[in-house]
């Protein structure tokens, strides 16, 4: 298709489709000869965001690397939703092993690949966040400390999902989960707990992190490209809504994870060698309660009496969040 | 070539023989030397084409062995103890899905206590994991074992773990007969996978597999290790054939013939039992021994052909299956359904206790008069129990078992014998 000149009044939304872009910019998906890494017809949920970001980040994998990957998969909701045999839905060579060793199936699958002199194949590991922050973070950590040529995709969508959305360590404060029930003094998640991997990463130092969110599947497949253009440990840390987990509506994955995104609650970012180097900047900053408000999950912090300082000590995170990655320095500047 | 060399060292040499392509080292005592060798060796440019990876747990270990074989690359590693127990989910994850890795495991208590020393409680832990699992009774058994390993394990598409007794082998310096490259390669061909990934033919492996077919799969298991039944010594004989030795196997019998009683063990203390048998065998007495090599498969047939003329079986086991007693020997018993010998069960050697040659006189002899009880725990000191279970029984809070225990033996917190 010919290129046609972005207008004026389309550039500052999120309406620019792939028909006015450059082809060369256009989004995999819109490639006739796109690999279709995860073919369709998997059983993952109606809205489900994680299925969304490993088709676009792996299809762009595939591109960046003529194809020539490997991927090594944590057990979760995407390897029981994708997997049921005959019914695999990968079309590229696909390994699930255990929940927490991914990362370290993958060193093992990068170091047979260096061995036998197959340096044009390329290995990413995938897990959600249960597997990748919490029973999966040993061999995470040992993966990035030894740099090992390795990109780590985690699908966080905040709990364990594929258990029935218990609580994992990137469960955020206050959110209703199977362990952490909206009953007692202190309903939902508590504050003060948690990690944020992304910046663990970070310390380890290794070529490449990023995060980024289903919203923009143009800067997901961008990051996805970007860190195949590294050798060595790289860590993306996608965002991905679960609309059975979160109680949200299927249609509204895309808006919810745009929504953390202008709120703060989750910064975009990148970051090479232990350094941030970007910053998907927040165009217009949005109250944290328009982020929770759609969610059933944060519903106890509403309805007749609100509580407003939980959901102030919320928004503090997000502030913090945007002042501490410069997610909107183009205004203060 | 002969070659006084340590027993961990000589494994390591017959390791790089084999030409590993990925070779996994997480430390833990009695293996570390293994892998240090190894180390050594791919750093300082002998072992070549191998990636020689410093992981951050057992657990890693055994994963890097995972994805490291299923993209067609031939994967060792090493372990003991609570390393094993540590990667035990990785463990049985690379047999279910049917990858021919190699593993020493230098055989070491499980804690608590905590203990170095050797024993099998560590190997018995996975005797169910679907390895196969042979045990070495010497260095040489040792070295030679590995070899038939990769081959074995290439063959059938199923782990192997080589078990070797921890400090006895492990750290004992003795002559072995190092093969020479030629002969290695002559019997280990390259490893050609059944499965691999690779983006020339993209497979889906370890899907999520439910009732409809699950059985089959694990039956499959089974069907394996029963083909390795007749693998084993096929295998042992072609080895006997390319490096002139009689090692491997499934089992060995010594002095069996006409034998009344049969001593059944596995591991380095054959030697001891052999000694002794050679001296009752001076003074008359009718008694032989069987070696077990091959514990997983366990050759049943064998062992009952062995067995079926004895009026009594001696088990000396180097493991204890707390709340009824022995683990070989229930295997022993199941190759032995419907015969009716006595079978005596001895537990014997836990946590490194020296089984000494003259406990086994008073232990042996003891079973030809038949006054032995069903299970025995070889030189237990009783004063010791007796005396913390009297503390249990008169206070409450008698505090740290072990401790206690401790004190009561006195200042040789290191006696063995």
């Amino acid at each position: 298709m010919p290129f046609q000149p972005i207008k004026f009044y389309q550039t500052g939304t999120f309406t620019v489709g792939n028909r006015l872009l450059k082809p060369e910019d256009r989004s995999v998906q819109s490639h006739r000869d796109r690999s279709n890494a995860i073919n369709s017809g998997h059983r993952a949920c109606q809205g489900c965001g994680e299925a969304l970001g490993a088709r676009y980040a792996l299809d762009a994998a595939m591109e960046a690397t003529n194809s020539q990957l490997i991927a090594a998969n944590a057990t979760g909701c995407l390897e029981v939703f994708t997997t049921p045999y005959p019914e695999t839905s990968w079309q590229l060579p696909w390994m699930h092993s255990l929940f927490g060793n991914a990362a370290a199936v993958a060193t093992g699958i990068a170091a047979a690949l260096k061995v036998k002199g197959r340096n044009e194949v390329r290995v990413v590991a995938q897990g959600g966040d249960g597997g990748t922050t919490d029973i999966g973070f040993g061999c995470l950590s040992g993966m990035f400390e030894r740099n090992d040529d390795v990109l780590y995709i985690c699908y966080d969508n905040e709990a364990y999902m594929n258990t029935g959305v218990q609580r994992s360590s990137a469960t955020p404060p206050a959110a209703r989960t199977a362990t952490t029930l909206p009953v007692g003094q202190n309903p939902g998640n508590v504050f003060g707990q948690g990690k944020f991997v992304p910046a663990i990463a970070m310390a380890h130092e290794i070529p490449y992190v990023a995060t980024a969110t289903v919203a923009d599947l143009h800067d997901l497949e961008a990051k996805v490209k970007r860190a195949m253009e590294f050798r060595g440990a790289r860590y993306i840390h996608l965002f991905v809504p679960c609309p059975l987990g979160w109680g949200t509506a299927s249609h509204d994955t895309i808006r919810i994870a745009r929504l953390a995104h202008e709120t703060g609650l989750f910064p975009i970012f990148e970051a090479e060698h232990g350094l941030q180097v970007s910053a998907l900047p927040i165009r217009r900053q949005l109250p944290v309660e328009e982020y929770l408000k759609p969610q059933k999950r944060f519903a106890h912090l509403f309805g007749a009496k609100p509580k407003w300082d939980v959901i102030a000590r919320i928004q503090e995170r997000a502030d913090r969040n945007i002042r501490k990655y410069g997610l909107v320095q183009q205004e203060t500047a | 070539m002969h070659k006084q060399i340590e027993g961990s060292r000589a494994v390591a040499e017959a390791i790089a023989m084999c030409r590993p392509e990925v070779v996994c080292a997480y430390p833990i005592t009695p293996q570390t030397h293994i892998v240090e060798a190894l180390g050594e060796m791919v750093k300082g440019g002998k072992l070549t084409r191998c990636e020689f990876i410093n992981v951050e747990s057992e657990f890693a270990a055994m994963s890097v062995s995972i994805g490291a074989s299923a993209t067609g690359a031939r994967a060792y590693t090493a372990t003991a103890s609570q390393g094993l127990l540590f990667m035990s989910e990785a463990v049985y994850n690379a047999s279910g899905l049917g990858l021919p890795i190699v593993m020493t495991v230098a055989n070491r208590a499980i804690g608590a206590p905590i203990n170095i020393w050797n024993d099998y409680s560590d190997a018995m832990s996975q005797r169910d994991s679907g390895w196969m699992q042979l045990f070495a009774e010497t260095n040489q058994e040792a070295l030679d074992l590995h070899i038939q390993a990769f081959r074995l394990a290439e063959e059938l598409s199923l782990p192997v773990m080589v078990c070797m007794d921890g400090f006895i082998l492990t750290h004992a310096y003795e002559q072995v007969d190092m093969p020479t490259q030629h002969q290695v390669d002559a019997y280990l061909p390259p490893y050609e996978p059944r499965q691999v990934l690779d983006p020339r033919e993209p497979v889906s492996i370890g899907a999520m597999v439910g009732p409809e077919a699950f059985m089959e799969v694990r039956y499959l298991a089974h069907a394996r290790h029963m083909r390795a039944l007749e693998l084993i010594p096929q295998l042992a004989a072609e080895f006997k054939r390319g490096f002139g030795r009689d090692t491997g196997g499934l089992a060995h019998t010594y002095r069996t013939e006409d034998a009344e009683t049969v001593v059944v063990s596995m591991g380095s203390v054959l030697g001891t039992i052999k000694d002794t048998v050679d001296e009752m065998r001076d003074d008359g007495r009718r008694i032989g021994v069987l070696g077990i090599t091959s514990f997983r498969p366990f050759p049943l047939d064998l062992v009952r052909a062995a067995l079926h003329k004895a009026r009594r079986v001696v088990v000396v086991e180097k493991s204890l299956a707390v709340g009824i007693g022995g683990i070989l020997s229930t295997d022993v018993r199941m190759a032995l359904s419907g015969l009716h010998p006595h079978i005596y069960t001895v537990v014997a050697g836990l946590g490194g206790r020296a089984i000494a040659r003259n406990s086994l006189h008073i232990l042996f002899r003891k079973a030809e008069q038949d006054v032995l009880e069903a299970l025995t725990f070889l030189d237990l000191d009783w004063n010791v129990v007796d005396k913390q279970l009297a503390r249990e029984r008169s206070v409450r809070r008698s505090g740290p078992a072990a401790e206690n225990m401790l004190r009561d033996v006195g200042t040789i917190a290191s006696k063995i014998a």
